[in-house]
């Protein structure tokens, strides 16, 4: 099966369980199984190849630009860890089948498991070191989702959340190191780095790209000091702890630094920091575990320590260390998972995990316990079970390794971790299993059906089997130890057995076990000793830690935004100025290039009117009406540049966005007072001034350099300027720009446009269904109406003006490929020439003659737009690449015709029904207040003489 | 020329900004516009300043640059939606509490 449907199954398959969930849960559960059986089977055909001494690749472009392809490799590690996650997960399965209570929701459950089933077989399966990077963060998000599924409990919620954060900061670490390495080895390409040892190793960026890569694996491998998240991480469901959190998930640590392997370790740093690291976890753990109650919380913690115990081998940079580690995360998923499932049964039909409270079920559920303590004793390292082999050659590759300076030092921490490691071991299955039954158990403890002890039965057979003959998994162990040596070292010539022989190993084991008898023997002792102890809790101290920041952040954003608007837009006016100033100052801005052109006197009046305009504005802002006249004028000298500094398209789109920009101000201040008042102390407008005049002196100084500088990089506008006809069959380049080259962009733009108007659309909807509604009901204008509402000139203007200006519109529109004009500046004039309509002859008349709602102005304009684009696909090219030919109808001259017409008209659209939308609405909430609005076009109100509303209110 | 150019920029910005600080919605509005207009102009000036030279395909032998002033097209048109999303805004606060400042109340006697 090709690597990718490996990959690809769980994930598509995770769609599976939501939908059979109403089928049943045994229809769920085999859907479940179903999925993951495939994908192991898949995995498995490739085997043949893999002995073979192939590496299995397929490669695919994604984002070639940023050297992030799926590529995907399949080579012995990789297939031992997609073994380890599809088989264990196949057993998990079956065994959350029986777990999971009829009050849980197992569609939730499997859909989640698939996904993170399907983003660990994508890390281990991934090539490229930034596809590894989106999975490992899929990881993190899928475990998320797992621990907190009992969404009710708050240790889920607690603990799910801790998890994410630890996991999600080492990640973000991760991808910073992930993005040195893959600059130094020029590729992100797994098989690229692994074969730039040399120049990975002696790059100044090597050790930050360690420590940064190390961040990323210890967390997610609950490494000292960041291994307090997998204690907490077991309020989730027992099938989760036993599959994520001990067998598969919390080694996608382990499995990285053994794929970095080749290229990262052997170096001072790499064994200093992983040796250490894991040395400190596999004994804080493995103390840690002897003293927790809870058997979730014990399996955890001396997850904790077997993890350490892993990444202290592949740290002490050997081969022989690596083939240990190998051997031992083998052996660690089979027995770590059988002991999880077996805590999840007595957890089940005890009602209870607290050790203290167990004790006798050996009576009761014998099954359970003879599993339980199979594993249990594998784990303590005890011959016949896997467990004692792996563990005896940890100890002896300690007796090979020196840190601190003495010799003895690191085989005696080791031997010690050991002992407690088989003491917590022997107190799982004796204060569990063994003593005389009790009477106050919870619940009423008996073996399971066989759905649920068959996985962890199978498990411990295997246990047996490789604790008595390790020779079958010695060809897999030495392939998968070669694949992660990667040719740096020749696998050692070493053979898995029981019997080495009196050596150093075996005395350390002896002393170990005996120890670890002793400690259980004492443990009353000890464990009121250990309650005496203070000593810090780790999750005290994280909730500190967060809580410290997120009361920094409360502040800082406290202090920046006080919910004062002004002080937002000072705030920022001054950033913006402070940084350009900053750029200013230290940038390289290549000089001047242009002589400054001669001034013109049309050019000098323009500016002369504006900043007039500008200045007069702004002292006289607080009359409103004032303001927007002012404003008016500023707009057409903006509108009259444009058209003297050769943009035509420009200068027809400002001037017609300027008259319905007045006019919806107008509708607006039809409501507003007319006056601001004076507020401000003369001290604030100073601040103020002064702000507003650095921003504006910044603004200057920028477009003049600007406009005297030449560009940094050629300008694409050549390109545009020589295709506009070939390419687009126009002359009008701009349009050609709008409705062809970046065609893409404008068809968001009236999208966001015909959003914009929605939005304005649905507020004042809100409003008029609101209590706003009484308020205009009742609201008395303040200015006397107008003694003729719809003036007789004015209606017979606009009645007469209206055909000329859609003429207008239509010849804007037709000629706009190849003359100024298009579907912009075309529907702003037929927008404004209804809008006449709506002024002249009131709200009422015009809208009784409105035949086409204005929202499907708007969709049709976008629909016909897109249509367009799609219809580019039936001839072969992409989204939007326009076509055009040239057509003769006999007595007209030859004309052409665009597929970029469509488009343009669909933007035609969008602008009326936007603009005429937005105006609209306005419109309406002045119908609603002054409440006789007559059908007549053409009337004079003739109570204006007797009484006159609210004349103080006049300004 | 550049200068007229810049300096009107920089005029309109200051007036924008000055605007945009007053504490109630109407002189925002305005101001907010203002700084429409040097924004645009800015875009559109950075490809050059040139008189009697539209980019319509001609037997002329130079044109101005067309790329700026396709998106200063789309800009002046959007920025009409966006100021009327605003106004609507406005107007929605100020009928709904008959109250045009900008501020939240309790900041205000800081502000006044």
């Amino acid at each position: 099966m090709s690597l990718l449907l490996i990959v690809a199954l769980p994930f598509l398959g995770a769609l599976l369980p939501g939908i059979l969930n109403s089928a049943g849960r045994q229809a769920c559960a085999g859907g479940t199984l179903a999925v993951t059986l495939t994908a192991l089977i898949g995995l498995i055909s490739n085997i043949p190849d893999l002995m073979a001494g192939e590496v299995i690749t397929q490669r695919f472009e994604w984002l070639p630009a940023l050297g992030l392809n799926v590529t995907l490799m399949l080579d012995p590690l990789g297939a031992f860890f997609a073994a380890l996650i599809l088989g264990i997960g196949t057993l998990i399965i079956i065994y959350g089948r029986y777990y999971l209570s009829r009050n849980d929701n197992m569609g939730e459950f499997f859909t989640y498991l698939l996904l993170f089933q399907g983003a660990m077989v994508g890390i281990v399966l991934s090539d490229n070191i930034l596809l590894l990077l989106v999975f490992w963060e899929l990881t993190s998000l899928s475990s998320f989702l797992l621990i907190g599924y009992w969404k009710h409990l708050p240790e889920g919620r607690q603990g799910a959340r801790m998890a994410l954060t630890v996991t999600g900061m080492g990640g973000l670490a991760m991808i910073g190191g992930m993005m040195i390495l893959g600059q130094i080895a020029g590729s992100y390409d797994l098989s690229v780095i692994l074969q730039n040892r040399e120049a990975i190793q002696s790059s100044d960026l090597y050790v930050p790209a360690l420590i940064l890569i190390l961040l990323g694996c210890f967390t997610k491998s609950a490494q000292f000091p960041f291994h307090f998240w997998l204690p907490h991480a077991m309020a989730a469901p027992t099938p989760v702890s036993a599959y994520l959190h001990s067998a598969t998930m919390v080694k996608a640590g382990i499995f990285l630094m053994a794929r970095m392997w080749p290229v990262l370790s052997g170096t001072p740093e790499w064994s200093f920091n992983v040796t250490t690291a894991g040395l400190i976890t596999m004994v804080l753990g493995a103390v840690i575990a002897l003293f927790k109650h809870d058997l979730k919380a014990l399996l955890a913690f001396s997850t904790v320590s077997h993890l350490g115990l892993i990444t202290m081998l592949l740290g002490t940079g050997t081969a022989f260390g690596v083939l240990t580690a190998v051997f031992h995360i083998l052996n660690h998923a089979t027995f770590k998972a059988a002991l999880f499932m077996s805590a999840g049964i007595v957890d089940h039909e005890a009602h209870t995990r607290d050790i203290r409270r167990l004790g006798g079920l050996r009576h009761l559920m014998p099954i359970t316990a003879a599993i339980a303590t199979v594993a249990a004793l594998s784990m303590a390292g005890i011959p016949l079970f896997n467990g004692f082999i792996s563990k005896e050659m940890m100890l002896g590759e300690t007796l090979e390794t020196q840190l601190f300076g003495p010799h003895w030092l690191v085989p005696a921490i080791a031997t010690f971790g050991a002992l407690f490691s088989a003491a917590y071991s022997f107190r799982f299955i004796v204060h569990t299993f063994f003593g005389p039954k009790r009477d106050d158990y919870p619940g009423h403890p008996h073996d399971p059906n066989a759905g649920m002890w068959f996985s962890p039965a199978l498990l411990v057979t295997l246990v047996v089997i490789i604790g008595v003959a390790p020779f079958l998994v010695e060809p897999l162990v030495k392939s998968v130890a070669g694949a992660v040596l990667g040719g740096v070292y020749a696998v050692p010539d070493y053979h898995l057995a029981i019997w080495h022989g009196f050596k150093t190993p075996l005395f350390m084991s002896i002393i170990a076990v005996v120890g670890g008898l002793i400690l259980l023997a004492i443990h009353k002792g000890a464990q009121a000793a250990w309650d005496a102890t203070p000593r810090p809790e780790a999750k005290t101290i994280f909730e500190g830690i967060i809580a410290f920041f997120a009361g920094l952040a409360e502040k800082i954003t406290a202090t920046l935004h006080d919910g004062a608007f002004t002080r937002y837009a000072a705030i920022l006016s001054l950033t913006i100025t402070a940084l350009a100033g900053h750029a200013w100052m230290t940038g390289n801005s290549g000089g001047r290039v242009f002589e400054p052109q001669p001034m013109t006197e049309v050019a000098l009046l323009g500016w002369v009117a504006l900043v007039a305009a500008t200045l007069f504005l702004v002292f006289k802002h607080r009359d409103r009406l004032v303001a927007l006249i002012l404003m008016g004028i500023i707009g057409t000298v903006v509108s009259v540049g444009f058209a003297y500094f050769s943009a035509p398209d420009l200068a027809m789109t400002q001037i017609s966005v300027e008259v319905v920009t007045i006019i919806l101000l107008l509708l607006a201040l039809n409501f507003l007072p007319d006056v601001t008042p004076a507020e401000s102390s003369a001290g604030h407008k100073l601040g103020n001034a002064v702000v507003a005049v650095l921003g504006g002196l910044g603004a200057a100084a920028l477009t003049y350099h600007l406009l005297l500088g030449d560009f940094v990089q050629n300008s694409i506008s050549e390109y545009h300027l020589a295709n506009s006809y070939k390419g687009g069959g126009g002359t009008n380049v701009v349009n050609v720009i709008l409705v062809d080259f970046r065609g893409f962009d404008t068809f968001g733009e009236i999208i966001v446009l015909g959003i914009a108007a929605l939005v304005i659309y649905a507020l004042t909807e809100t409003l008029l269904n609101g209590p706003v509604r009484a308020r205009l009901l009742n609201r008395v204008p303040d200015k006397p109406l107008a003694g003729d509402r719809h003036p007789t000139m004015m209606v017979v203007l606009t009645r007469i003006m209206m055909p000329v200006v859609l003429l207008v519109g239509v010849y804007i529109f037709l000629r706009g490929h190849n003359e100024p004009g298009g579907g912009f500046i075309a529907g702003l004039v037929v927008a404004i020439a209804v809008v006449m309509q709506y002024m002249a002859s009131g709200f009422a008349w015009a809208s009784d003659r409105q035949r086409y709602p204005y929202h499907g102005i708007i969709g049709a304009g976008v629909l016909a737009a897109g249509l367009t684009g799609i219809g580019a696909w039936f001839t072969g090219h992409e989204f939007l690449t326009s076509s055009f030919g040239y057509f003769r109808i006999p007595p007209m001259e030859k004309f052409e015709l665009a597929s970029a017409m469509g488009f343009d008209l669909g933007v035609f659209l969008a602008v009326v029904g936007a603009v005429m939308l937005s105006l609209e609405s306005f419109s309406r909430l002045a119908r609603r207040a002054h409440v006789p609005d007559s059908d007549y076009p053409m009337d004079i109100d003739p109570s204006r003489e007797e009484e006159t509303p609210n004349q103080e209110g006049a300004a | 020329m550049e200068l007229l150019v810049a300096s009107a920029i920089g005029i309109l910005t200051a007036a924008g900004l000055y605007l945009a600080m007053r504490l109630r919605t109407f002189p925002v509005i305005i101001g907010m516009s203002l700084l429409t207009y040097a924004v645009n102009i800015f875009l559109f000036a950075s490809g050059g300043l040139t008189v009697g030279a539209p980019p319509i395909l001609s037997d002329a032998a130079t044109y101005t640059d067309p790329l700026p002033q396709a998106l200063v097209l789309t800009a002046i048109v959007i920025s009409f939606g966006m100021t009327a999303v605003v106004v609507v805004i406005a107007l929605g606060a100020y009928l709904g509490a008959n109250d045009d400042h900008v501020n939240d109340l309790d900041e205000k006697e800081g502000q006044a």
